[in-house]
């Protein structure tokens, strides 16, 4: 008996046998077919609404950093498609699986510039993994399989499915779904040397200042227990980068804070020390490295990576490890020698105490002042337990709430690091809360980021999804103005900013709000915002002038770091 | 500042549209200019084949070559220089009969060059010789003087020195593991 099937069917069948549950979207011309078939699957596959097409590649990113599962987005042809750039170009940076399909004109009018036809290809291929256009129905339970075999296996990344009008609307054979497991050209699982871990393996165990670099590879490979191991049996500090940072809990002994141009003192100047460092599914962003010329010279580098692409990319390695960041991992422990190095790790803590006196007590402990940026997101934390994921927009938004911000749990920072995309914060709030919808969502944001993706406020309305919004208002582009006060000798331009009321746009979105003017307001503001059943927004009015420090200029060396106004570090002997 | 160094790089890909656009974009990105280009199928049916050159330092040729040989469709990407392979281009030369026909010495020039007369009309001669850029470019030097009306040279074509066919090897292993996977699944 045969089964026939329209394409765009076809393509909503095969996302149901892949596991989707939720895919985030924007209804159009070139793309109703499948969305008159999600009509009939809506118990199977939840659709959300989004307000703009950026909104719902950010969606799905927060959806999958949470959950570890391929965030898929629906959109048209066209301007939908560009609208989705920003999306891919966030995810292919930062690592993200995302699937996302875009609506295309029919194959007969590919070229001829169609209503709302747009290159596709030309324009993801260099910002994707793969992207493949479906031209006939018969391809489409092929390119579904591969796409998020592709977009899930391996370094995780984007792709896209460019569908064509006409094979959505073709009639196609069902004879059931097969998942993609095997491409001839791509090896997503590389075979482990042997020999390579032995090498790092002896590497570690000579090692008297050995340092760990743990990356967002750490959480993409599942591999929080193995660096755990490794840490505690050789006694390793552990610093990460940005989206490595819940990798380990904050609290954990080894655990020595963030490296680079916002990271910690004492993490930093280590880095002048170690005499091994083991960086696991990192790349050495600029943004941690400083001055590559000047980066870990005195050091060997063990790199473990699944991408051999970034062996050597911006750091010579000593020894690559070339594999699945857990799999390694479990490998090399017990090659591992037991040893402990306390001087090292005590050699830690003069650096500690400078940062906490000079920074952190006077940034999450004023006195008086206006409020600041730490002082909110410290509070924040300590009010949900140092459980909740926290989700960033870009910016000093980022920087501080990243940095007082306690984690305890893997999977709970989300933010956007390679890309640095204002606008990412509120949607990717939203799919994180979908993502992970027995946790509290956090989302950290500034005046101008919010307003870049305000929009998707609509989402939280219509689908009553539970989003802690504190906004760190300076009615400021705060960076931005940093940089400008201490490299452009406080020309201001274009950065400060009349804002709305962002309580009444909140509460016109049915979304609880209050405004927090002075610090006598905050605790019961946060107390109130933690409390309530549903989204909440904090207008936190805080300080113009506030500052991210310690901060080491752009390209400069690691320990070129200006701690506050009118103090530099200098180096302890 | 390295040298920078002729080198020949050998893209081996499914036979897939949009290729050509993946590579030559990752080229793009690192500001390096293709010298040259040929693309054809390879001996291995449904493999295709790609010839590029680039004048560039060693260091970001390997980036290069890593990032392509990362598209997905892409098997195997291989750079080399001169000393590693066996190269040859092809040019073809179009040039007004009566020009050379006054030649007396024409005879002497096809020998030297080792040129071939591919077509003779009345109006033009189509001259064919491969070789090394020098050598096309020297015939080139020396027809100059009976006014060529059109000249084009094909991209690089190489193959290797080396005894061991890697690209074979590595369809042998993908098969292999192809198969041992179907096992695999069979029993799951």
């Amino acid at each position: 008996m045969s089964n026939q099937i329209s394409g765009a069917e076809a393509l909503v069948k095969s996302l149901i046998a892949e596991g989707v549950d939720t895919v985030f979207g924007y209804p159009g011309g070139a793309i109703i077919p499948v969305y008159d078939v999600l009509y009939d699957y809506s118990k199977e596959l939840n659709h959300i609404l989004v307000r703009h097409e950026q909104g719902a590649t950010h969606a799905a990113e927060g959806y999958s950093r949470v959950s570890g599962r391929p965030g898929v987005v629906i959109v048209t042809s066209g301007p939908a498609a560009t609208n989705v750039i920003t999306g891919l170009s966030d995810a292919i940076m930062d690592s993200t699986p995302l699937v996302v399909i875009t609506g295309q004109v029919s194959s007969a009018f590919l070229g001829s510039d169609a209503f709302q036809e747009t290159d596709v290809l030309g324009i993801t291929q260099p910002l994707t993994k793969w992207s493949y256009q479906i031209r006939s129905a018969a391809d489409i339970q092929w390119a579904v399989s591969r796409a998020f075999y592709i977009a899930t296996t391996g370094r995780p990344g984007p792709v896209v499915l460019d569908f064509a009008k006409n094979a959505q609307l073709e009639k196609v054979e069902w004879t059931g779904y097969k998942k993609c497991r095997y491409i001839r050209s791509y090896i997503p699982e590389p075979e482990i040397s042997e020999q390579v871990l032995n090498e790092a393996a002896e590497l570690i165990n000579q090692a008297e200042r050995p340092m760990i670099f743990a990356g967002h590879g750490i959480e993409l490979s599942g591999a929080e227990q193995e660096l755990r191991e490794i840490a505690e049996k050789a006694d390793i500090p552990v610093a990460s980068t940005l989206l490595g940072k819940s990798t380990l809990p904050t609290t954990h002994r080894l655990n020595v804070g963030m490296l680079g141009m916002h990271g910690n003192v004492a993490a930093n100047m280590a880095t002048f020390r170690t005499d091994v460092v083991i960086a696991i599914g990192m790349r050495f962003d600029d943004r941690v490295t400083g001055d590559t010329n000047q980066f870990i010279k005195q050091a060997k580098v063990i790199h473990i990576d699944i991408d051999s692409t970034e062996f050597g990319k911006i750091i010579p390695t000593d020894v690559a490890v070339h594999g699945d960041a857990r799999n390694v991992l479990q490998r090399l422990l017990p090659k591992i020698n037991q040893v402990r190095h306390e001087e090292w790790i005590a050699s830690f803590d003069a650096d500690k105490q400078i940062e906490q006196a000079k920074v952190i007590d006077k940034e999450i402990y004023p006195a008086e002042g206006a409020i600041t940026m730490g002082e909110v997101a410290h509070k924040v934390s300590e009010a949900t337990g140092n459980k909740a994921i926290l989700v960033t927009d870009v910016g000093q938004n980022q920087m501080l709430s990243s940095r007082y911000f306690g984690f305890s749990e893997s999977r709970s920072i989300v933010t956007s690091g390679g890309l640095g995309t204002m606008g990412f914060g509120l949607p990717a709030a939203i799919g994180a809360k979908i993502g992970a919808p027995e946790r509290t969502v956090c989302f950290f944001t500034g005046d101008g980021g919010l307003q870049m993706t305000v929009e998707e406020l609509g989402v939280i309305l219509q689908y009553g999804i539970e989003v802690k919004i504190i906004l760190l208002n300076n009615n400021f582009l705060g960076m931005v103005r940093q940089w400008q006060e201490i490299f452009q000798n406080c020309r201001y331009s274009q950065t400060e900013m009349i804002n709305p009321d962002f309580v009444k746009l909140a509460e016109s979105y049915g979304i609880a709000a209050e405004d927090v003017v002075s610090r006598e307001q905050l605790d019961g503001a946060i107390e109130r915002m933690v409390k309530h059943k549903g989204s909440y927004l904090l207008n936190v009015n805080i300080d113009p002038q506030g500052m991210v420090y310690p901060m080491v200029p752009a390209g400069a060396r690691l320990d070129n770091i200006i701690l506050s106004r009118n103090e530099k570090y200098k180096k302890q002997s | 500042m390295e040298e920078k160094t002729l080198y020949t790089v050998s893209i081996f890909t499914e036979n897939r549209v949009g290729m050509l656009s993946q590579i030559s974009i990752i080229f793009n990105r690192r500001k390096l200019n293709i010298e040259t280009l040929s693309v054809s199928p390879s001996s291995i049916e449904g493999v295709h084949k790609f010839t590029i050159t680039a004048h560039s330092d060693e260091s970001t040729i390997d980036k290069i070559v890593k990032q392509i040989e990362k598209r997905i469709d892409v098997l195997k990407a291989f750079y080399y220089t001169d000393d590693e392979i066996v190269y040859q281009e092809i040019a073809l030369y179009k040039v007004p009969t009566a020009q050379l026909l006054a030649e007396p010495n024409l005879e002497a020039i096809i020998r030297r060059y080792n040129a071939r007369i591919l077509e003779i009309t009345p109006e033009y001669t189509v001259l064919e010789k491969s070789g090394h850029h020098e050598e096309t470019q020297s015939l080139f030097e020396e027809l100059k003087r009976f006014d060529i009306r059109q000249f084009v040279r094909s991209g690089r074509v190489a193959v290797t020195k080396c005894t061991s066919e890697y690209v074979t090897e590595f369809l042998e292993q993908r098969n292999q593991c192809k198969e041992e996977l179907q096992e695999e699944w069979r029993h799951q």
